[in-house]
């Protein structure tokens, strides 16, 4: 079976593309897919340290590229899954080093080692996104519902449409309790702006400062109810359909007022 | 070709014979994406115009222009960056006044053009040229450290730096400051600090920041729901008097004026929430 | 009703509008000045096809027409300026033929009758 190559982009920086990289590869993992990811951020690396694998890095994606190791020497292998790795990004080069067509070839060499390439895509559209998106067959674009990011996440649709990448998308941070007054906006709002199919919602929660802190992604601990939901996420990815389930907004008198989607 | 090992080079403008004081050319970067560049942009701008001083603000964010919407100036751009750089118009009919703030002018970026359009040199020249027409220049960088930061940068004597309280940004903002170099003497904002986390242990500590990184702090700004309802309104908060971190950017804002006032903090107190919250029990 | 349908409405009828739908209106016209920007072709083409409508009612003068998007703060419009040669000469509509006048009996001059001889005057006379 061919593997899927997914890139997730946003256009804007900041909105969670590498934490979903992270936590989606991982759950992935744990339904006992083959999962690579990879870090096409070079100079500005960050899915090792989010994944906790930042002191194993030996060799980089670009190093590999110039044939100076082989894939498997510079793929580092998270033991606490059984088939969970990346690809670091370099840190001391420039998006320069590599070109489009290189890149295409990298994630094809990948896809004949796992079921599914995960590709972090650099935050704009410069030359670091579109080599990004050169390798990929599928898009997963991530947004949060404020003006900005939206307003970006509407540049990156457009240019991947250019490419007839089909894609799909999550939205982060959304805080029901600024929905219901007004002050934020909602999941339909945001869908009807930008017209893609949706993939995912994620409220906002402090836990996932904790678990990108210490480098563990959610589907390993226990407790954690953003775990549920990007277990959905990636029954969704495997084509299931799941509903948008409903969400107790956090907190004391969330439970009281009553439920908004997400899931 | 964009040399990275070495701290960027960045020759010091010619000493201009005319008698004129030039602006400060400020660039606001972080290396990370959404870490607060284009919010601390804007109201910084504002704390500054409010002051009394001419503001020039520079979207450099060619095809992702983000400052215009933030002022909530989107619907009065007619001609951007690119225009101006191109000679296709004049500087004065691009620049934009602020709605909100006299002495306060917004120079857009362009929204369908691609960052690798801007001619260097041609940056350079206008940031020159916004410096002999306004006491301050704001430059908002984009995310990265591709052809958007070094046009950015250049044409810069200083640089403020964002950074939030987490490890990715912490590390993006180092790698930065390196390229930077010495020529631009960076200063630090800690954006987005949650005290009730830096007080729990899960997130990092204005100390745990400021002790990896070493740079003079010109502030610390608390993360507050009210940017958001600001960028939906496009009104900056800085001009509201109601808010921390309104009054946190004025306290930067003096700062960066020259005044010797305390960099402003974001103090830790237990809100009745906290104990409640505790008490009921607190999940991972 | 959910309950942020409850405050949306309370919120309109108190005259302040949601920071939410203020956003939501300046994305709206924002990423339609983005999109518009970003079709030169699409505008151009557009233009064409105007001309081609118009010139089917009256000459136009090509190379002067104006095409331009203005964003106000609350709307987006599109204005054009088409500078007008002349109004084709169409045929004029046809005559009408020319009908005579029917008098109806008046519904006033009887109840003008009605009244007058309950009171007792003489109706005027002359009437139809």
């Amino acid at each position: 079976m061919k593997a899927r190559k997914i890139v997730l982009t946003s256009g804007k920086g900041g909105v969670g593309k590498t934490t979903a990289t992270v936590n989606i590869g991982a759950a992935l993992a744990k339904r006992g897919h083959r999962v690579i990811l990879v870090d096409t951020d070079i100079g500005l690396r960050n899915l090792d340290l989010v994944l906790g694998l930042e002191k194993r890095i030996v060799f980089d994606l670009v190093e590999v590229i110039e044939g100076r190791c082989q894939v498997r020497q510079a793929l580092i292998k998270d033991k606490r899954f059984e088939s969970l790795a990346i690809l670091p990004a370099a840190q001391t080069r420039n998006k320069d080093a590599i070109t489009e067509d290189q890149m295409a070839g990298l994630i094809d060499e990948l896809a004949t080692m796992a079921d599914y390439v995960l590709i972090d895509c650099p935050a704009g559209i410069e030359g670091g996104f579109r080599n990004a998106i050169a390798g990929a067959d599928e898009a997963i674009v991530v947004t949060t519902p404020e003006v900005s990011a939206i307003r970006d996440a509407d540049r990156v649709i457009g240019k991947l449409a250019e490419k007839n990448i089909p894609m799909r998308l999550i939205v982060n941070r959304i805080r029901p309790e600024m929905v219901r007054t007004g002050d934020m906006l909602s999941i339909d709002d945001v869908c009807e702006i930008l017209s893609i199919e949706l993939l995912g919602i994620i409220p906002d929660d402090e836990e996932i400062i904790d678990t990108t802190n210490r480098g563990e992604p959610l589907v390993l601990g226990e407790g954690y109810r953003l775990r549920s939901i990007y277990e959905k996420i990636v029954r969704r990815l495997e084509g299931d359909l799941i509903p948008f389930t409903n969400l107790d907004a956090p907190g004391f008198f969330g439970r009281l007022i009553g439920a908004l989607k997400a899931g | 070709m964009f040399p990275l090992r070495e701290p960027y080079d960045v020759a010091q403008p010619p000493v201009s014979a005319a008698p004129v004081k030039l602006g400060r050319a400020i660039v606001v970067t972080s290396g990370k994406g959404g870490v607060g560049k284009t919010t601390t942009t804007a109201n910084l701008g504002t704390a500054l115009a409010k002051r009394g001083v001419s503001v020039a603000l520079v979207d450099a964010d060619v095809g992702l222009r983000n400052l215009d919407i933030l002022l909530g100036l989107e619907s009065r751009i007619r001609y951007h960056l690119l225009d101006v750089l191109e000679e296709k118009v004049e500087l004065d009919d691009a620049l934009v006044r602020d709605k909100h703030t006299p002495n306060l002018y917004l120079l857009a970026a362009a929204q369908s053009r691609e960052k690798e359009e801007v001619d260097t040199e041609s940056m350079r020249d206008l940031i020159e040229e916004l410096r002999e027409r306004f006491e301050y220049v704001l430059i908002d960088c984009p995310a990265g450290i591709e052809m958007g930061f070094k046009n950015a940068v250049v044409g810069a004597q200083e640089a403020i730096v964002v950074c939030t309280p987490e490890v990715s940004a912490v590390r993006d903002v180092d790698r930065v400051v390196g390229l930077l170099g010495n020529a631009f003497a960076p200063k630090l904002i800690i954006n987005r600090v949650r005290p009730h986390l830096v007080h729990k242990g899960k997130m990092l500590s204005v100390e745990d920041v400021n002790s990896i990184l070493r740079l003079p702090l010109l502030g610390v700004i608390a993360d507050e729901p009210d940017v958001i309802v600001s960028t939906n309104k496009g009104e900056p908060l800085a001009l509201r008097s109601d808010s921390q971190a309104a009054a946190a950017y004025h306290a930067i804002a003096a700062r960066v004026a020259g005044e010797d006032v305390p960099a402003p903090m974001v103090e830790y107190k237990e809100t009745f929430m906290d104990k409640l919250g505790s008490l009921l029990g607190g999940r991972r | 009703m959910t309950l942020n349908e409850v405050l949306t409405r309370l919120n309109r009828i108190f005259g302040r509008e949601n920071s939410g739908a203020t956003a939501k209106e300046r994305l709206r016209l924002v990423l339609m000045s983005d999109h518009l920007s970003l079709a030169p072709d699409m505008i151009e083409q557009m233009k064409q096809d105007l001309v081609a409508v118009v010139s089917r009612y009256m000459e136009v003068d090509r190379d002067k027409i104006d095409v331009r998007f203005e964003h106000q703060d609350r709307v987006f419009a599109m204005l054009a300026n088409v500078p007008i040669i002349s109004v084709n000469r169409t045929p004029s509509p046809p005559m009408s033929r020319p009908r005579r006048r029917r008098r109806r009996k008046s519904t006033v001059q009887q109840d003008l009758q009605g009244t007058q001889s309950s009171s007792g005057t003489q109706p005027a006379a002359g009437t139809a």
